[in-house]
């Protein structure tokens, strides 16, 4: 049986990891391989580098990172953030990372995801989807550009989409939980989960140990993602296994 | 030195990083006289075995592995490269493969006896279950080991699967006979349990002895 997974999320800004500030007791707590090694140590399954460099200097330097990183550690991860082009994907690739995710450049030309999957197997292709409920539609709306623009897809149908033209795995971001710590959103990382053949990894809103446990269980999401509680200690990887395997999600 | 096989697919550099952090020479080539001659071999992959299978016989790799398996020097395959090991895969309307260890690559079936669905592909953790002792295993405890795959490995040779993992089916998880091993799993993305199965067939190469 497949155990769950626990995902830190890490930010990365012109080779730096950005909101790592609580790791006082790194040596350079912005340096993404040491991070990195923390995480693993602590029992992280998977970790994903989001990019969020505004240079084009900055995405040079990320594959500098992935390669610093990929010497490193012998657990997979996932870069995002500025990939647009079967290009990037190969830089990214070929430095090291196991797997890319695409988020508004698969939403602008979907046929990227197909382009990916073809050279590099679908198990490579993330597709990241940030998700809000809409009102009007009453289902949830697939918003692009870190947030900012609503598009025409409702996201179940996104989904779906995303899948059969070779995506991977979805890494789904709840907007309307995201950064309010009440938890994951569970209605609709299970409606997703339960709509697409592929791993789901829910995203936004992780607060404590018990949303982990929810999520899994209620959501039946396949992996979870979290920054802040990681990054500012509010807890660890290592104690939310101990937690949520204590309520009976099965964890390595 | 082991050579790291370089036919056009597959993530080269996370096994060669590997094989660095644990000091061992490697050399990524897709030339016959530096194949035949490396002390060890590694097929690495990703993606679609027929496209694989199409490469290694197009640019006469797949013949020279055969002479390098047949040679008696050790040869490890990792995810599609364990795959591409046995002798047939109904990947993609089917396809014939290197033939060095009986079997067959077979989809996973993504829906249960009981008619309930599952997740295909096999991503993530996964508990390795330790059946045979072999020198590929050796000081591996029972832990757990990162898989990504969509097919898996079928054989009446019971014999050679040394370790398996549930995933409704039983996926051949680390298989080897004589020389030859494999695994479904990425032992260079599965922490100290993946990294203690590299430095074993690390010493199988510098031992130098013929297995067959």
């Amino acid at each position: 049986m497949l155990t769950k997974r626990i995902i830190p999320c890490l930010d990365v800004k012109e080779g730096r990891v950005v909101k790592g500030i609580q790791f006082v007791q790194l040596r350079d707590a912005g340096d993404p391989v040491e991070l990195a090694r923390f995480y693993d140590e602590q029992g992280a399954d998977e970790l994903v580098f989001l990019d969020i460099s505004a240079s084009h200097e900055g995405r040079k330097t990320m594959v500098d990172v992935v390669q610093a990183v990929a010497a490193e550690l012998a657990i997979p991860f996932t870069v995002g953030g500025g990939i647009h082009t079967l290009d990037d994907m190969k830089k990214i690739l070929r430095a090291g990372a196991d797997k890319v995710s695409l988020n508004t450049a698969a939403v602008n030309r979907p046929e990227l995801i197909t382009e990916g999957a073809d050279f590099f197997g679908a198990q490579c292709m993330v597709v990241a989807v940030d998700a809000k409920y809409d009102q009007d539609c009453g289902t949830w709306v697939v918003y692009t550009h870190g947030g900012r623009v609503k598009t025409e897809w409702k996201v179940l149908d996104w989904v779906k989409e995303a899948v059969r033209r070779g995506a991977g795995e979805i890494l789904l971001t709840s907007m309307d939980c995201d950064g309010e710590k009440k938890g994951f959103d569970i209605a609709l990382t299970k409606a997703v989960s339960t709509a697409v053949t592929v791993p789901v990894i829910a995203s936004g809103g992780a607060g404590g140990a018990s949303h982990f446990s929810d999520i899994f269980l209620e959501g039946k999401a396949d992996a979870a993602l979290a920054a802040s509680i990681f990054h500012y200690k509010e807890t660890s990887v290592a104690e939310v296994k101990a937690y949520i395997k204590d309520k009976g999600v099965y964890v390595r | 030195m082991i050579a790291i096989i370089d036919y056009g697919m597959g993530n080269l550099f996370s096994v060669s990083k590997a094989l660095e952090r644990l000091g061992e020479p490697y050399l990524i080539t897709n030339k016959k006289d530096e194949i035949l001659l490396a002390d060890g071999v590694i097929v690495p992959g990703v993606g679609a075995i027929s496209d694989a299978m199409r490469l290694l016989n197009e640019t006469g790799i797949a013949d020279v592995l055969r002479d390098y398996a047949a040679s008696g020097k050790p040869i490890l395959g990792i995810c599609l490269g364990m795959q591409l090991l046995f002798e047939a895969s109904e990947e993609n309307g089917g396809c014939r493969g290197l033939g060095l260890l009986p079997g067959t690559v077979v989809k996973i079936p993504g829906v249960t006896n009981q008619g309930e669905m599952y997740k295909v592909p096999h991503m993530g953790w996964n508990l390795l279950q330790l059946r045979r002792q072999s020198p590929i295993l050796k000081d591996v405890e029972e832990g757990f080991a990162y898989f990504v795959h969509s097919y898996y490995v079928t054989t009446k040779t019971d014999e050679i699967i040394l370790a398996d993992s549930l995933y409704d089916v039983c996926v051949p998880a680390v298989v080897g006979k004589n020389n030859v091993f494999g695994t479904q799993f990425h032992p260079e993305k599965s922490s100290m349990t993946g990294m203690k199965i590299l430095e074993n067939f690390t010493v199988l190469v510098s031992e130098g002895v013929s297995l067959k």
